[in-house]
């Protein structure tokens, strides 16, 4: 992390340009993160002219109810530019995972960039909230991670909310959600917050975000859930390159069958791709290399809200609570429907003993009115 | 044993059977094409994708039933202003005491099989009976909830301004897990209203003999001849010729 004064001018451009990177590299880099922005070659003038002229965005990343993985994923984003240079030795003013400071001086660290950027800092935030038990479930420094996320969320510019824990709650929010944790969006409600799902979202999807807040100044595009348009607005199952498969209705039965084998459609052992929005099929994992279902793993919707309570991972059934464990929609229809066949037998013959008189009427009259036709 | 004799009643109009048949069978092409989406059975096994399409032909059905089933809907809700007073909204109108009386009639009746102690003739009804209207309003509900969560699962493979007209109903709920669920549990609710309607349909014609079943094809029903108004003369409208409705 560089100081406060030496960086205060400099602009991001400089700022590469002083790491050792020369010209070529910081255009390549530009190229590269304009496609993951998800903007078009045309818009890379306007991106290498924000670097050059911005000078940088004070970031604070606040950790809570998590595991890391948005982090691990982060720094595994495939070019050393984003996460080296822009994030760790520009911008990021605190993150108590990676920075060298602990303890008290990170605290400090943290004070003096709210007070000095105060409505000007980024908030990111990974993890979600504990708000059961007046928060004791998660506590930085000794303080609840409602009041750190509070404190912070005050003077921030916008919110960032990484990963699934942030955006939706993830496992830990999973019924019965012992520690209530809460997404930041019901908690903080008076600054703009992106969501990029995802457990972890992919790393060239949260640099392209970063960067995008970062050389804009702006959100980029959300949907109607918050999440940037760019990489969550078409399903796993739209960019699938198995796709071919489920049109041709060829589906794998179970993980060790001929059709495993053969790299048929995963939908039937629980593929949860149709539901989900992201963009594991387009950007991939590991610089490109694999994603879930291309190693033969159907997609468990991640990303998704509720994945965690939304049935098993290995089967292709609609879950509901409070109708049993793990009861599908299927078995209450059909136990509904024989419960239903059940009582109209029931009624049918009752009704025949009960109705008996009217209708023996009916048939005498019928039966009468038969024989006097005269014909 | 008192002679009843009965008059023949035009109650479903021509636009009222032609929405019920079609709603018939996009009802039954959805509810089965939906449940082969949700668990496709495992055939053709030896073909190449290339050779085979039939996923996503279910799919095609699927998705062609759904916009008829909808704008036959949409029809039949514009019917329900311009049609006759069995086809009109004022006859699922639930807050009249009324509806409310002939319900508990039909509850006792029908569905308790009780006797009643002094039966009134105007306890019978002619078009649908209250429960029939109050099962049909629940129907109509689930058929919205079955469009809305439908169409929201479908707008991101449309461009269509209609079903994008949807595309608010799966940020609301939280997904489109839940929004599935939904959409799945519904098509149950569909099965058990047609096998209590279907049940109920052949128990009232096979008890007042008055062409209940019939009555969707051809749309009359009869009608005791003492629920007329004018019970000496004609009293079929004087729009018509005078020799047509001489049976009793």
């Amino acid at each position: 992390m560089a100081t406060k004064n030496e960086v205060k001018d400099k602009t991001y451009y400089e700022h590469i340009i002083d790491q050792g990177y020369s010209r070529r590299d910081f255009m390549k880099f530009v190229t590269y993160i304009t496609a993951y922005m998800g903007l078009e070659t045309s818009m890379l003038g306007q991106v290498a002219k924000a670097l050059e002229t911005t000078t940088r965005v004070p970031v604070i990343w606040e950790h809570f109810q998590e595991c890391t993985c948005c982090s691990e994923s982060f720094i595994r984003s495939d070019h050393p530019i984003v996460a080296d240079i822009i994030l760790d030795k520009i911008s990021l003013d605190y993150t108590l995972t990676l920075m060298a400071a602990s303890g008290h001086q990170a605290e400090a660290a943290k004070k003096a960039t709210m007070e000095k950027y105060n409505g000007e800092y980024i908030l990111c935030v990974e993890g979600s909230v504990p708000l059961g038990d007046d928060g004791n479930y998660c506590c930085i420094a000794g303080r609840s991670a409602k009041d750190v996320l509070e404190e912070s969320a005050a003077g921030a510019k916008a919110i960032i909310a990484w990963g699934s824990c942030a955006s939706n709650g993830c496992v830990q929010a999973a019924y019965p959600n012992p520690t209530d944790a809460t997404p930041i969006h019901k908690i903080i409600k008076n600054k703009p917050i992106i969501r990029v799902p995802g457990c972890p979202p992919i790393g060239e999807v949260m640099a392209g975000v970063i960067l995008h807040i970062i050389t804009f100044g702006k959100f980029p595009e959300l949907d109607g859930l918050g999440r940037p348009k760019a990489f969550y607005s078409k399903r796993v199952h739209d960019t699938c390159y198995r796709r071919p498969y489920y049109d041709a209705g060829l589906f794998v039965e179970s993980f060790d069958d001929e059709n495993a084998k053969k790299g048929y459609c995963l939908y039937k052992v629980g593929c949860k791709g149709p539901m989900t929005y992201n963009a594991c099929g387009t950007i991939k994992w590991n610089n490109g290399i694999s994603y879930p279902i291309q190693s033969g793993h159907g997609c468990f919707g991640c990303s998704e809200e509720n994945f965690w309570d939304n049935g098993p991972i290995y089967e292709r059934m609609t879950g509901l609570h409070g109708f049993g464990i793990e009861s599908s929609a299927d078995t209450i229809g059909k136990v509904a429907a024989g419960v239903l066949a059940g009582a109209i037998g029931v009624h049918a013959v009752s009704a025949a003993i009960t109705k008996r008189k009217e209708v023996s009427d009916h048939i005498a009259r019928g039966k009468k009115n038969e024989q006097t036709l005269d014909s | 044993m008192k002679t009843r004799n009965y008059k023949r009643v035009y109650v479903w109009e021509l636009p009222v059977r032609i929405f019920h048949w079609i709603n018939v069978l996009a009802v039954t092409v959805l509810a089965v094409t939906g449940l082969i989406i949700s668990d496709p059975p495992a055939i053709l096994l030896n073909m190449d994708a290339s050779e085979s399409y039939w996923f996503g032909t279910v799919r095609f059905i699927h998705f062609t039933a759904a916009y008829i089933f909808f704008f036959n809907m949409i029809l039949r809700i514009y019917w329900s202003f311009v049609g006759n007073k069995y086809a009109s909204w004022r006859a699922f109108w639930p807050f009249t005491k009324k509806m409310w009386q002939n319900f508990l009639h039909v509850i006792k009746v029908d569905v308790f099989l009780q006797k009643e102690e002094k039966p009134d003739i105007k306890d019978e009804s002619i078009g649908h009976n209250s429960v029939a209207a109050i099962s049909y309003i629940a129907l109509f509900v689930i058929s919205l909830v079955q469009v809305f969560t439908g169409f929201a699962l479908y707008a991101d493979m449309s461009n269509w301004w209609l079903p994008q007209l949807f595309t608010w109903v799966v940020p609301l709920l939280g997904g489109d897990f839940i929004v599935r669920t939904i959409h799945h549990f519904s098509t149950w609710i569909f099965i058990l209203f047609v096998l209590i309607h279907v049940y109920l349909v052949f128990y009232h014609d096979w008890l007042e003999g008055k062409g209940e079943v019939s009555s969707m094809f051809g749309g009359y029903k009869f009608v005791d001849k003492d629920r007329l108004k004018d019970k000496t003369k004609e009293s079929v409208s004087e729009n018509l010729p005078k020799t047509t409705e001489q049976e009793s």
